[in-house]
């Protein structure tokens, strides 16, 4: 979470975006991929086709796939655009949405989009997961 | 002749939950109307009006048909050809 927010400024005034990948079927974003935004801009983002390639091959390579696809919005709130909703392709993902637009503040919440329709979800933040996994710490773990 | 194309997530549905298929073509065109005389439906999720749709990406081994002559991109025998639907959002 610190580092989609890191990432969400760094790139601010232009749309950052990323996803964590996970192994398949777990649920569990462990891997931070932090992306190009290819069409460098304020009002857009998107994977630039060759990295996106390279992206999917790595993931298939490691059975993972991508559990948190995320970005930024950087002068709106977080919540996900017609545009969003209608390049929304992963079912099983949660897109995460970041805004940057208060310089101070950010507002982090999380969505998944099926078949167009919208469902905001609760989030919770775990310190990591191999913690969280094995009980190794008090972080509760409700997945 | 017969190359194997690699089914994203969201297109699954059309193939039975397969992540790969084998089909014939010489062209990603052939190759997709291939695909649809076994898995129908596939077709309208990819071309509209005669155009390979926006929000999705094809390959045939590393080059997005895009840049390689569209539709009419050829591909070669042992090719794999990769669908992948573009990541891309905004803010309007």
């Amino acid at each position: 979470m610190d580092e989609i927010v890191a990432h969400a400024r760094r790139d601010h005034p232009d749309e950052a975006c990323g996803v964590i990948a996970g192994p398949e079927g777990s649920d569990r974003p462990e891997r931070f991929i932090p992306m190009l935004n290819a069409a460098r801009s304020p009002t857009f983002y998107e994977f630039d086709s060759g990295d996106l390639l390279r992206l999917y091959r790595e993931m298939d390579a490691k059975d993972e796939v991508p559990v948190v696809i995320y970005h930024s919005h950087t002068a709106t709130e977080a919540y996900p655009s017609r545009t969003d909703i209608s390049y929304a392709s992963e079912p099983e993902a949660h897109y995460v949405l970041v805004s940057t637009r208060e310089p101070d503040t950010h507002e982090f919440r999380s969505y998944r989009i099926v078949d167009g329709v919208v469902t905001e979800e609760q989030i919770e933040v775990v310190e990591t997961y191999m913690f969280a996994h094995t009980g190794a710490d008090d972080v509760p773990d409700n997945g | 002749m017969a190359v194997t194309v690699s089914i994203p997530t969201i297109l699954r549905t059309h193939t039975g939950g397969e992540k790969a298929v084998e089909a014939k073509g010489g062209t990603v065109a052939e190759v997709i109307e291939d695909l649809e005389s076994r898995h129908s439906g596939i077709k309208d999720r990819l071309i509209t009006n005669g155009s390979l749709h926006r929000f999705v990406n094809i390959y045939v081994d590393d080059e997005d048909v895009r840049f390689a002559g569209g539709l009419e991109a050829p591909v070669g025998e042992n090719s794999n050809v990769t669908i992948l639907p573009a990541v891309a959002g905004g803010m309007r």
